[in-house]
């Protein structure tokens, strides 16, 4: 059954699919699309997109993304909303999108994008959904999402909590969600830190994937495919019959 | 001899992998006392905006408040001297020793002196001085920096203090028990103090309206040291002013709980006036916070209160130890601050991180600490101060992405990744590969699946 | 001279614009049913004991016998009796000896555990660190909730030294191994009168 949700029919969604999803995980950018539609979204997809830029701001090449910055607003003006399944890459485009030709234009987009599971709750405000995933699951939690874009709360703070990717995995039929003994500790991702810092990186993301190890998941979940895409690599490497899977593909799964 | 860069400092220190793992749970341990403490107090989070809104206001007024500072400090009998940098600094105290003809001579901790160099160039000058923080006294007799600034010897395990013990304190071989450790520093350092002519201080704060300083410290040595002493030397980089006494309160709450989770130190003593007969000395240093003060992004740098919180969680840290940052001060917040101090010798500090932002928000006094690693490197690359190889690999992407058809030309290419994710490439010198396998290539795009199925 | 005026003019050039103070609004902060237990519960949690009283009698007991005892102590309370004014003037080496140390306290602090000393109240700025043993008398309503009651009820720069002591000394340098005694005394007693 499809909830379509008609209030939302004339929502006119861009869908920002980041490049490394576009190239190495397109399985994301399709559930993410999919979903998108079943909720009752319109969605269209700019042909001309490529990438937030972040690779290069987070090594010290702010200056250089202009073009990044100037292709983005080009693809996305015009849209309501627009919606990644990354936080990390939402993040640096609220943060720090710019393009002095159309200051207005890019201002309308910082203050409009959203990440999947943010948007889903906070604009769709759903409440239920029809996906079924009977799996034993960890939910790895970002650290650009959830401290750069409140997607839950953070274990340093004094604040009340909640988790909006929590949520929304516990209205999937059979998920059965566990958390790491850290909560919210960083796999050590990084951006070019993964490579530039490639001890520690990895260093970070084996004691992740320990703690979900440990719990006995088969799958370890998130709402970046970037950290997945880490933790997956490390994963493969040492034979682990534990699987990567992005939270786009549960929320949209019907098993 | 040429400082080890970060990454291969870590690359080194993580070689030792279950060594690695008890630094790392020892730290986690600290930040999960701090989370309980802070968590007691419904008030946390407006404590630290009423902490960093003092601080800001100090910062705004600072020069009114050094003044007034001062001549309060003098009021009090005591003798302000003023550094420009940390020559300056190590002179002054220098001087100090020389006048008084003094040989005995105790420290506890202050990690301005550590910036400062001060015990080395004293040392040049033949005047040794006695660390009595019992984790300083520990990497002193190793002759190791202090890789934390509230745990000096946090990298250290008992069996090496026990070895280093028994060579410079003749306890028994092989004995490890920290209790019995502690004792034989006891009496060796009651000793010193008991012997000591002058003694040489931090500041955690300064507070304008009295010329009175605080000093924290739960072992008591910064007290044993000065009440023995009849000399004083208080060092204290200038941005410690507060302007009250009352706003110690704010301080004081937040300092240990951030630090230890304690709900405060053993002892926070505040210096008034000499006691009789003794002389009491602060040194007023600068050693680049005006220029660090006048940069608009870096500023907030000026409010840290050094507790070590943003240690203690970064992951990063937890897993580099803190010599890998090669500085006075490690850790997210040396990150921020060395740069200003050097940095051609610092610039890879601000790329120790991933950004994850757990330091901004364990931070007692809100400084934002990522977001000034993220700037770090803004000015980094801007001012040349990045490789070279890393420079054409970033312009090259950044090109790419910013023209559509040669990306997906790119991608296209069999998808060999190798010039769009540089870092993604599969052989044996590529970093991601060491230890992680490559995403395996679909037969399409996503966009090449959008075409074929959406826009049909 | 120099450097002083290079520095205040850098600070006056690079300064950022002018901010106000916060106004630390007290309602906003924690308070505690009973003062006396959670100064009690804290104060043990940080490795000191604290002994509720309701006369002097036992205290002056303790203090006779060890006297009588031939220990080293130094009594700093009027209401014990007699005052060692004699330990004021000891150099450090002689106060080294000293095996316990009775002093009066001005506060307590309910959120901490800690107790504010003045210098007057230590006679000797060196005996409350240098004893191997301490015991602090409070009276009970002295005890105050925060440090913000306790920093409106006392004057830091009064007196030459002051200090918040909480617990005995204590160190974790070695593996995060909390020992108790690093160079200071070894335990403290606080007893709580009222």
């Amino acid at each position: 059954m499809i909830h379509s949700l008609p209030n939302y029919i004339d929502m006119k969604v861009g869908l920002f699919i980041p490049c490394y999803i576009d190239q190495f995980y397109p399985q994301v950018g399709i559930a993410t699309l999919q979903l998108l539609e079943k909720l009752g979204c319109e969605v269209s997809f700019p042909l001309n997109q490529t990438c937030c830029g972040q690779p290069m701001a987070n090594s010290g090449f702010a200056s250089s993304s202009k073009g990044c910055d100037k292709n983005f607003v080009g693809n996305f003006r015009g849209f309501d909303y627009i919606v990644g399944p990354s936080g990390s890459c939402v993040l640096h485009i609220k943060d720090h999108l710019k393009d002095d030709d159309r200051p207005g234009e890019a201002e309308h987009i910082r203050k409009n994008i959203y990440e999947l599971t943010e948007f889903l709750t906070d604009v769709l405000k759903i409440e239920k959904l029809d996906a079924s995933f009977p799996h034993k699951v960890g939910l790895h939690t970002s650290c650009h999402g959830q401290r750069g874009l409140h997607l839950s709360s953070m274990s340093e703070r004094n604040l009340p909590e909640f988790s909006k990717p929590e949520k929304l995995l516990g209205m999937v039929k059979g998920l059965e969600l566990s958390h790491p003994a850290r909560t919210d500790e960083c796999c050590g991702f990084g951006g070019t830190f993964c490579v530039f810092e490639e001890a520690v990186s990895v260093k970070m993301g084996k004691d992740r994937i320990a703690e979900h190890a440990a719990n006995g998941v088969e799958y370890i979940t998130g709402y970046d495919e970037s950290c997945l895409m880490h933790l997956e690599g490390i994963l493969k490497r040492m034979n682990s019959n534990i699987k990567a899977i992005h939270i786009a593909e549960i929320l949209n799964s019907n098993a | 001899m040429k400082t080890m860069k970060h990454a291969e400092a870590a690359a080194q220190f993580i070689s030792d992998e279950p060594r690695t793992d008890w630094h790392n749970e020892t730290l986690w341990f600290v930040r999960q006392k701090r989370d309980k403490a802070s968590h007691g107090l419904p008030e946390w989070e407006q404590l630290r905006e009423w902490a960093s809104q003092i601080k800001h206001h100090s910062l705004s007024h600072l020069d009114q408040y050094l003044v007034e500072f001062e001549k309060n400090a003098k009021a009090n009998g005591v003798t302000v001297h003023w550094a420009a940098n940390g020559e300056e600094h190590n002179r002054i105290v220098y001087d100090i020793i020389q006048k008084n003809n003094v040989q005995r001579i105790v420290k506890s901790k202050s990690m301005l002196t550590e910036e400062c160099g001060m015990n080395e160039f004293l040392h040049s000058k033949g005047i040794d001085i006695v660390d009595t923080d019992l984790g300083e006294r520990i990497v002193q007799f190793r002759n190791e920096p202090p890789s934390h600034i509230v745990l000096p010897a946090i990298h250290l395990k008992k069996k090496d203090v026990s070895d280093t013990f028994h060579e410079h304190l003749h306890t028994e071989k092989g004995n490890n028990d920290p209790q019995y450790l502690t004792e034989a520093a006891r009496i060796h350092l009651r000793e010193k103090f008991i012997a000591s002519e002058l003694a040489i201080t931090g500041v955690n704060f300064a507070i304008a309206e009295t010329g009175g300083f605080v000093v924290c410290t739960n072992e008591g040595n910064a007290d044993m040291g000065t009440h023995c002493a009849k000399i004083h030397i208080a060092c204290m980089g200038f941005e410690k002013i507060i302007p009250k006494a009352e706003h110690l309160s704010v301080f004081l709450r937040l300092l240990a709980r951030s630090a230890t989770g304690q709900p405060i130190t053993t002892y926070s003593s505040h210096f008034q006036k000499p006691r009789e007969g003794q002389q009491m000395h602060i040194v007023i240093v600068d050693n680049g916070r005006s220029k660090q003060l006048g940069r608009a992004d870096f500023r907030n740098s000026l409010k840290c209160i050094r507790c070590a919180a943003c240690f203690n969680t970064c992951p990063v840290y937890r897993r580099s130890g803190g010599h890998s940052y090669h500085t006075a001060v490690a850790g997210p917040i040396g990150s921020i601050l060395s740069p200003n101090l050097d940095m051609r010798a610092n610039a890879d500090l601000p790329f120790a991180s991933t950004l994850c932002g757990s330091c901004s928000n364990v931070c007692p006094v809100k400084i934002d600490i990522h977001d000034q690693l993220w700037k770090w490197r803004q000015v980094l690359v801007a001012e040349g101060y990045v490789d070279t190889t890393k420079k054409v690999g970033l312009k090259g992407m950044a090109f790419l992405l910013a023209h559509p058809s040669l990306y997906r030309f790119a991608g296209k290419a069999g998808r060999t990744v190798m010039r769009l994710f540089p870092w993604l490439v599969n052989n044996k010198l590529n970093p991601w590969y060491k230890q992680r396998e490559m995403p395996a290539p679909p037969k399409e795009s996503f966009r090449e699946w959008y075409l074929k199925n959406k826009q049909s | 001279m120099s450097a002083r005026e290079d520095i205040l003019k850098a600070v006056a050039a690079n300064k950022p614009e002018a901010v106000d103070l916060p106004v630390i609004d007290q309602t906003q902060v924690i308070s505690y049913a009973n003062l006396t237990e959670q100064f009690k519960t804290v104060l043990q949690s940080i490795g000191g004991s604290a002994v509720e009283i309701n006369d002097l009698s036992d205290l002056k007991n303790e203090l006779e016998e060890k006297k009588a005892a031939g220990e080293f102590v130094v009594n700093r309370i009027t209401e014990l009796g007699e005052l060692n004014d004699a330990a004021t003037k000891m150099s450090p080496e002689e106060l080294a000896a000293v095996e316990i140390t009775y002093l009066k306290a001005e506060l307590g602090v309910a959120e901490n555990g800690s107790v504010w000393l003045y210098e007057s109240q230590m006679g000797n700025r060196l005996l409350p660190f240098i004893c191997q043993h301490l015991a602090i008398l409070i009276n009970k309503e002295s005890i105050v909730a925060t440090m913000h009651h306790a920093y409106e009820k006392i004057d830091s720069g009064r007196e030459g030294f002051g200090v918040f002591l909480a617990g005995p000394s204590k160190t974790a340098d070695i593996e995060q191994s909390l020992v108790i005694g690093a160079h200071g005394a070894r335990s403290l007693r606080v007893f709580i009168n009222g």
